[in-house]
């Protein structure tokens, strides 16, 4: 096929590797755009859904704002963004990314603060822990798991989106698979195309890693019953805050 | 400070009225693409993941490669699709049906897997055969779980349509990246918020549609 050529082509060409346009720049500014927005995201939906899940309260609300999320394309919201004062380029991508990074975080540190068995909650109480003391000693430490493959979830969707800002004018490797469309070079296009798709598997597979490490042995154990390795995406209103604790595993299993 | 520029307002009335037309088209443009990737999706991911629970092993590969189809951003995967298929509808149509078989299959998969023993044991006891079994019982206990997935995964296609901008098909996107090119505000926030209604109201009809093939589900909510 005479497009993979001209990819390799493009890939070998030391002229693509240098300079703002070149393929490390891009690599760099995709990875700080993405960082950002998890950053910005964990800052606001992680206090907030320790303190929803250590109360017990917003279930519901934490529900709706995935499901409601869902159906935003993040398109639009880069654009929207993107055309009002917060700027052009890749203020608004960050922006744009962490709104779409904070509903799987608050999701998963939601429900994983309220899978902590009661008993051990109430054992902690009975041996006079504050109410602090049992969310930041007992709770968040049971609930590292399930918060680590929310990050996962985020980082992996916030890296593959962060391709889109290039149709805004922002930046990151999306600008090679958008200037390729620009010129309509089928080479440069796939080789856009798979410098982006290898940095979105590379991530997945490095944070797959860092949620087994952080995994006890115990959880690992059960995602390997039955041969199924993910849990079901629960529909829009089908009821309880489902984790979304894997979607879609590479490294795994 | 901004007083010469002209009035940008991010919703008038004036611009739906100028451009129904135009809205009308996309938004058509929108639904055909959205209900063909999921259909041909569905007639996809149903034998592959009837095929998964026949035959376990292939549970791993399946759910691996799927994964891996996921994991690739939209704009990547359009631009591998369209060597093949150009600037046309079909490139989107490819690329939301690879998107959408991921959410189809697991939750297919699980909807079977979910089949309690008992019910199982109970329909063999009566003399049901496989194929019998996979219709008049295991089917319809994971329905639930399976429209589950047809719901999740229409309303992302929904909202993945608008990337298919990039090879010049992106139903309502074509008007979203219309607005942000000549910077007009109202074009922008008026096919978004269609777009997301769209997404709702798809979700709506699917969340009936599941009532309806369940009358034995109704009594008792």
């Amino acid at each position: 096929m005479s497009s993979l050529n001209d990819a390799f082509v493009w890939l070998n060409d030391p002229l693509n590797w240098q300079g703002p346009q070149g393929v490390p720049h891009l690599t760099w500014e995709h990875l700080y755009i993405s960082g950002f927005a998890v950053g910005i995201a964990a800052v606001i939906a992680m206090p907030l859904a320790l303190a929803l899940g250590h109360t017990g309260r917003g279930g519901g609300f934490t529900v709706v704002v995935t499901n409601v999320s869902r159906a935003i394309p993040t398109l639009a919201l880069l654009t929207v963004f993107s055309a009002t004062a917060i700027g052009f380029g890749n203020r608004a991508t960050i922006i744009a990314l962490a709104v779409f990074a904070i509903p799987p975080l608050l999701t998963n540190t939601y429900v994983g603060v309220r899978a902590v068995d009661p008993d051990v909650v109430e054992a902690a109480r009975g041996m006079g822990l504050s109410g602090w003391a049992v969310l930041t000693r007992v709770e968040l430490p049971l609930a590292v798991p399930l918060i680590a493959a929310g990050v996962r979830t985020a980082a992996v969707q916030v890296v593959a989106t962060a391709t889109l800002a290039a149709l805004v004018g922002g930046g990151g490797l999306g600008v090679i698979i958008n200037t390729g469309f620009g010129q309509q070079d089928p080479g440069q296009i796939i080789a856009g195309g798979i410098l982006v798709a290898a940095l979105a598997l590379a991530t997945e597979i490095v944070l797959a890693l860092v949620q087994r490490q952080v995994t006890p042995g115990r959880s690992r154990g059960r995602r390997a019953v039955g041969g199924l390795d993910a849990a079901p995406l629960a529909g829009p209103g089908a009821g309880g805050a489902e984790p979304d604790n894997d979607r879609g595993s590479v490294a795994v299993s | 400070m901004a007083a010469d520029e002209p009035a940008n307002p991010w919703f008038s009335w004036q611009y739906v009225q100028d451009n129904s037309g135009d809205l009308q088209h996309y938004l058509q443009q929108h639904l055909i693409l959205t209900v063909e990737s999921v259909a041909i999706a569905m007639l996809l991911a149903f034998p592959l993941a009837l095929l998964a629970f026949r035959f376990r092993w292939l549970t791993t590969p399946l759910l691996g490669i799927t994964g891996v189809l996921y994991t690739i951003p939209s704009l990547a995967l359009f631009g591998f699709i369209y060597p093949f298929t150009g600037l046309t509808e079909r490139t989107v149509v490819v690329g939301l049906v690879m998107y959408a078989l991921l959410v189809l299959v697991r939750n297919t998969l699980a909807g079977l897997d979910g089949v309690p023993d008992d019910v199982r044991e109970a329909a063999r006891g009566m003399g049901y055969g496989r194929g019998r079994m996979l219709w008049k019982v295991e089917l319809p206990v994971a329905l639930p779980t399976i429209m589950a997935g047809v719901r999740v995964a229409t309303v992302s296609t929904v909202a993945l349509v608008t990337v298919g901008v990039i090879v010049g098909n992106g139903g309502l996107g074509q008007l979203i990246f219309r607005g942000f090119n000549s910077d007009y505000h109202a074009e922008i926030l008026t096919a978004s918020l269609l777009t997301v209604g769209l997404g709702l109201a798809l979700d709506v009809l699917l969340a009936l549609a599941t009532r309806a093939l369940m009358p034995w589900s109704r009594s008792r909510s």
